[in-house]
């Protein structure tokens, strides 16, 4: 059976859990915890068919990652999914410039399915084993 | 006995706040408490006490696992690589006192480097707009006692700049401005409702990635021309509304942050934005500002602008100061392969570079220089950590108004640590030997 997917529109930057835990540390949980989550629209969870903190895969033309789906806290803004800016986000986001320099950091098109025994690795896991080529 | 140290300048954003108390230890050595500063600012001063903090310089190895080395090692290293590369990539220098981008700005020209800081994934689209068509300016202080108009567009303060709003921006009362917010209009421009829009008297929920029309609507809706039902999401008569809004305010101020910036169109959403506030100034007195995000990203524009003329994205390596961002630029750069080497000072790509370009820096030889451990860290072969800037030593830092402030040292480094400027000029020193000036 085809897993289902729901398609959103991604957008990243900062949130103040995400400036308190980088400054306490990129390797502890707590920036995990802030960064490593996409915050989803109730009415997104409807259309995937899942409860709120389950794990999910972000997928775009340009890369994919597992993350945490939380409720948007700041909402509802139906169609729009948000990761916090870090590395989760930055495996997902359109890297092209368009000849400006500024990656296009701010909507990009993917897709979000359940990915309930996927692993939120740390930031500096993810970083290192995704230049490895060891996560997908 | 403890000592409070007053009116402390907190190196975490743009705002720059300089009412900070730290209380510290009678020898000078430890930070206990901080006062008056946002979540964010308290953490940034309270971390550098970190038990768990690296204090030396180690080297990656072929497994992945660290060696320590001397400070002199690192430099040694760090010379020797840059002084063999064609073109290195000097990134970040917004972390950092304006001091050391000096520095920093010598070992780029004596090794033909690209220097490049984090506006290039902040507000450089803003600078190229600049740059287009000009900028209407003024200070955070004229904004606490003059604007009556206050616009958000694409910024969310509430959690970037957290003590914007109550120093500068809708609460604080000002000379002409006696009413604090009860006398301010807010209104924010955001495709979600931040907790910025909560405390707006207006939320206009943009489409994403409308910026570019929305903003040429309201230049439409000032002159009273007719407008289609409804521009990027936004019902016309809401538009309309808010361009009397601004109209008819007495100073208006407009704050942007990477909502337009990142957002497909680029600089050009931001020439709209300027446009924006050079029409209402035909109505009224406007101004306009972007939200900059590191402490001292705007003070490293300051100083290469003095220096080369450009205020990011500077290559060097043809022996004059050439810019061209799309070109000249970190990511662009990175992508296409264009260097050889990688140098980070006071900024993490690693974590907020797009990963296609990480992957770049982990295959070059890389390194960093960073109090924290973080993403870039783990991919550098060298990292060294020094002393965090507005805590454990003073400088020069800019606001985002482009107003210098001095930051001030409350603390003593743990013993034998170097700063960014000592480091670099043992580098500046070892490279011109190298190189036989």
């Amino acid at each position: 059976m085809k897993k289902l997917a729901i398609k959103v529109n991604l957008i990243t930057g900062r949130s103040i859990q995400q400036g308190v835990s980088m400054e306490g540390g990129k390797e502890k949980p707590a920036y995990t915890a802030a960064c490593g989550i996409i915050e989803l629209d109730p009415a997104e969870f409807k259309r995937l068919g899942t409860y709120r903190n389950t794990n999910v895969r972000v997928t775009s033309e340009y890369g994919s990652v597992i993350v945490k789906a939380v409720e948007a806290t700041q909402g509802p803004h139906p169609g729009v999914a948000y990761i916090p800016m870090g590395p989760w986000a930055n495996m997902v986001i359109n890297p092209n410039t368009y000849s400006t320099g500024m990656p296009t950091f701010k909507g990009t098109p993917v897709e979000v399915e359940i990915a309930k025994n996927g692993q939120v690795l740390d930031s500096l896991d993810l970083v290192r084993k995704a230049c490895r080529g060891e996560v997908v | 006995m403890t000592k409070t140290v007053t009116d402390v300048v907190c190196p975490f954003c743009g705002t720059l706040c300089d009412d900070l108390e730290v209380v510290v230890s009678d020898d000078g050595k430890q930070l206990l408490e901080v006062y008056n500063a946002c979540a964010i600012g308290a953490e940034k001063f309270l971390h550098s006490q970190a038990e768990d903090r690296l204090t030396r310089p180690r080297l990656q190895q072929e497994d992945g696992s660290w060696k320590d080395v001397t400070y002199d090692e690192a430099i040694e290293y760090t010379a020797q690589m840059l002084a063999s590369s064609t073109k290195p990539l000097m990134y970040g220098w917004s972390s950092t006192n304006c001091e050391a981008q000096g520095v920093g700005s010598e070992i780029g020209e004596i090794t033909g480097a690209v220097m490049d800081n984090t506006a290039t994934v902040c507000h450089g689209t803003s600078l190229i707009a600049v740059q287009d068509i000009g900028i209407p300016h003024c200070t955070l202080g004229e904004v606490k006692n003059r604007a009556d108009r206050v616009v958000f567009w694409g910024c969310n303060p509430a959690h970037a700049h957290p003590r914007h709003m109550s120093r500068y921006s809708i609460f604080p009362r000002g000379f002409f401005t006696g009413k604090g917010h009860k006398g301010r209009k807010v209104i924010v421009i955001d495709p979600r409702k931040t907790d910025t829009a909560n405390v707006a008297d207006v939320h206009l929920q943009i489409e994403q990635g409308r910026d570019y029309e929305l903003l040429d609507a309201l230049r439409v809706a000032f002159k009273g021309l007719p407008l289609p039902d409804v521009v990027a999401g936004i019902p016309k008569e809401q538009i309309y509304e808010a361009a009397e809004v601004l109209k008819s305010g007495r100073f208006v101020i407009i704050f942007f942050g990477m909502g337009v910036t990142q957002s497909l169109g680029k600089n050009h959403n931001i020439d709209e934005a300027i446009a924006v506030t050079r029409d209402l100034n035909e109505y009224t007195k406007a101004a306009i500002m972007p939200m900059r995000g590191h402490y001292n990203v705007t003070g490293s524009g300051a100083v290469w602008g003095w220096q080369f003329g450009f205020p990011f994205a500077v290559d060097l390596s043809r022996g004059f100061a050439r810019y061209n961002p799309g070109e000249t630029t970190s990511n662009d750069l990175l992508r296409r392969g264009e260097v050889d080497s990688v140098f980070v000072l006071g900024s993490d790509p690693g974590a907020h570079f797009p990963f296609s370009s990480v992957k770049k820096i982990s295959e070059l030889p890389s390194v960093c220089i960073d109090p924290h451990q973080t993403p870039t860290t783990a991919v550098c072969k060298l990292h060294v950590p020094v002393a965090f800037v507005g805590v454990e030593i003073g400088g020069c830092a800019y606001r985002m108004d482009n107003v210098p402030i001095e930051t001030r040292k409350v603390v003593e480094a743990p013993e034998g640590m170097m700063t960014d400027e000592e480091f670099l000029e043992k580098v500046l020193v070892r490279i011109k030997e190298i190189k036989g000036e």
